[in-house]
């Protein structure tokens, strides 16, 4: 058995940011089929466009259409591509530099090996097919073919307004490990138990358990085994739907504090009307079947009221 | 300026870490260790800050987690940077010099193998024109490298030798995660990976930890009969765009050195995590011949995201500390084809 718990976890978002009018224009450009740089007050013609000039820091306003065939600066063979780069086969990173511009702009040459690649080779852009304004436009390099390169198919009047925004989504996957604690503790539950760890200083007891004490720095390390039943510390109803949701509002999250246990944990509070859970309520752990338990805190369905007296304030009051 | 010293400094490296990314099993045993080097207990520690990263660790606010590793009881005053350890000492230094406290331990960490990292370190970079083409680090290095062969400023044998000393001497850190010199033949002889670059001069995706600890004038004194005093630190950025820059210099390494005053050091531990970046640093650094070059083995046989840059200041100190060396400097670097550095310089004191 492996020391720790592991599952695949992918992190997305789509990042949404406005251009502002310098990267507007460049990716307005790319839209339409046009690469777009700018000359900066030293005379010099960069691509992409900076949005403030390096030497005098005034906003980039004088833009200059280059051309779509350059030249290869410098450039890196990439044997195994990673998710969303421009081509999913081994291909070239490169710095190529149009013609009309003074500085190479990076992108991707699709060649198929490193040997068709060489510092000073002249490449033409290939552009994509449906394009909307983003850096993917341009799908990658090619080499120069003898013929001039077609010009990039023409844009409708439907799409003449500039472009002001671009959606970048980012998602990564990771392999995501659980501390040996929290292993133990996901151990615990696909067999039915509730595990939490104890501080050696303080003795306070942590469930779901923590690789240290938060309070005194010090490694959890003796496991202790924790009842079902505990006392409600605090709550609230919620009312908002939110997407992902599972149950239909209003329901209540509450920090349930287990007996024998120092830190109270989330969990849902079900089987009772919304507006009836209190602070000092008495709750069990509701188990989901036994052939539906894996190793997740989910096995625990919910809490359900015991039904017994409320508990005293004294009794958690230090728990809130 | 007050007088600051490093004295104290642990570290651990290794391939891969079979736990949580927020590492805290990791930074107890490095606490521990600090606190025995400088016979400390936590509440010794005036200031703590650390360097992470959530994209690396795949989760929300990885270092609020990893403060469990200190113990809050009683509040500690505390801060944190997403950006390697070097970086994290450097704002520990500043809370130094400003009087308000005496004594700072940092720390850093990171699981590089939880992702893809070469992936993962394209979101540090434009996010418009750069991103979403996903650059890999591999590939900007390899960029910058041809960039430097094409000029004739150094050769793929050059950077055999670069890493082949690497390797040798990481035969003697107990913390190299690659090492084992061969010789620069038959490094050469090996096939190309993102060419112009082979796998080993690519520094090795590593995880791992470290902890520096700073002390202000006779707190450092009392810790340490040799403390190795910071002499000069400074830290400098240049443009991120790839195009704009000429990629064989590194006008902010040379900015760096500049501020921290690098001449007369004996010992240089260079963050360079691509061979060529070393011959890149000991140009804009202006270090002479007979300056060692990263003794522990260097970034090329283990480079902890978060922690590499620090380690080389952890380990530039060590040698103040045995005697070894009266000046060393230790350098850090950040962002894509070393378009950040910090220099700290440190020596011994008779």
């Amino acid at each position: 058995m492996a020391r720790t718990l592991s599952a695949p976890v992918t992190v997305a978002f789509d990042y949404t940011r406005s251009t502002g009018p310098v990267l507007g224009r460049f990716l307005t450009g790319l839209r339409d089929g046009v690469v777009v740089g700018a000359r900066t007050s030293s005379g010099t013609v960069v691509v992409p466009p900076p949005e403030y000039d390096p030497v005098t820091h005034e906003q980039t306003t004088d833009f200059v259409e280059v051309s779509s065939v350059g030249t290869v600066t410098s450039w890196s063979w990439v044997p195994e591509p990673v998710k969303g780069q421009p081509l999913d086969r081994p291909f070239a990173f490169a710095l190529v530099t149009l013609d009309g511009a003074d500085t190479p702009m990076l992108h991707a040459v699709d060649v198929d090996s490193a040997t068709d690649m060489s510092t000073g080779m002249r490449v033409q852009v290939r552009w994509a097919a449906d394009r909307v304004g983003a850096m993917t436009d341009i799908e990658a390099f090619v080499p120069l073919r003898e013929d001039p390169p077609a010009a990039a198919s023409t844009v409708g009047t439907e799409e003449a307004t500039p472009i002001t925004g671009v959606i970048t989504p980012v998602s990564l996957d990771y392999v995501y490990a659980a501390s040996p604690e929290e292993s133990a503790f996901y151990r615990g539950l696909a067999e039915g138990r509730i595990v939490g760890q104890r501080c050696p200083a303080c003795r306070k007891v942590y469930v779901p358990p923590r690789s240290a004490c938060p309070s005194d720095g010090q490694p959890t390390s003796e496991e202790v085994e924790l009842s079902h039943e505990g006392t409600v510390t605090t709550f609230c109803v919620v009312n908002v739907p939110f997407l992902g949701q599972k149950i239909t509002p209003p329901y209540v999250s509450a920090y349930v504090l287990l007996d024998g246990a120092d830190i109270a944990f989330l969990h849902l509070i079900l089987d009772i009307p919304a507006d009836e859970v209190r602070m000092g309520m008495r709750v069990k752990a509701v188990w989901k079947p036994e052939d539906e338990w894996g190793t997740t805190i989910e096995n625990i369905s919910h809490f359900s009221p015991t039904g017994d007296p409320d508990a005293d304030y004294e009794t958690y009051k230090n728990h809130l | 300026m007050r007088d600051v010293a490093v004295v104290g400094f642990a570290q651990r490296q290794m391939k891969e870490f079979d736990g949580s990314p927020t590492c805290v099993e990791l930074l107890v045993p490095l606490f521990a260790e600090c606190y025995e080097q400088t016979g400390w207990t936590r509440k010794d520690v005036g200031f703590w800050c650390s360097g992470s990263s959530d994209y690396l660790a795949g989760r929300s606010f990885s270092f609020v987690q990893a403060v469990d590793a200190i113990g809050v009881t009683p509040p500690v005053n505390e801060s944190h940077v997403e950006m390697d350890l070097a970086w994290a000492m450097y704002e520990a230094w500043i809370k130094i010099q400003t009087g308000e406290v005496d004594t700072a331990l940092v720390y850093a960490f990171g699981k590089s193998s939880a992702g893809v990292l070469r992936r993962t370190l394209a979101l540090q970079l434009e996010p418009y024109t750069m991103t979403p083409l996903w650059p890999d680090t591999v590939s900007l290095a390899g960029l910058q490298a041809r960039a430097g062969i094409d000029a004739v400023l150094w050769d793929e044998t050059a950077m055999a030798e670069v890493v082949n000393r690497s390797l040798g001497d990481a035969e003697k850190n107990e913390y190299a995660v690659r090492k084992g010199g061969s010789s620069v033949e038959e490094l050469l002889a090996r096939p190309m990976y993102a060419d112009p670059l082979r796998k080993h001069d690519c520094a090795p995706v590593t995880d791992g930890a470290a902890a520096i600890v700073l002390a202000a004038g006779d707190r450092a004194r009392d810790v340490r009969d040799k403390p190795a005093w910071i002499s000069g630190l400074a830290h400098s950025v240049d443009p991120m765009s790839m195009g704009t820059r000429d990629l064989t210099r590194s006008p902010s390494a040379a900015a760096a050195a500049a501020g921290a005053s690098v001449g007369g050091v004996e010992v240089a531990e260079l963050h360079a995590p691509f061979s060529h970046q070393e011959l890149v640093l000991r140009r804009e650094l202006g270090l002479a011949d007979d300056v060692a070059i990263n003794p522990s083995g260097g970034p090329l046989s283990g480079n902890p995201m978060f922690s590499a840059g620090g380690i080389r200041i952890g380990e530039a100190a060590r040698k103040i500390w045995s005697g070894e060396a009266t000046r060393t400097l230790g350098h850090a670097t950040s962002g894509p084809a070393l378009q950040q550095n910090l220099v700290c310089t440190m020596e011994g004191r008779a």
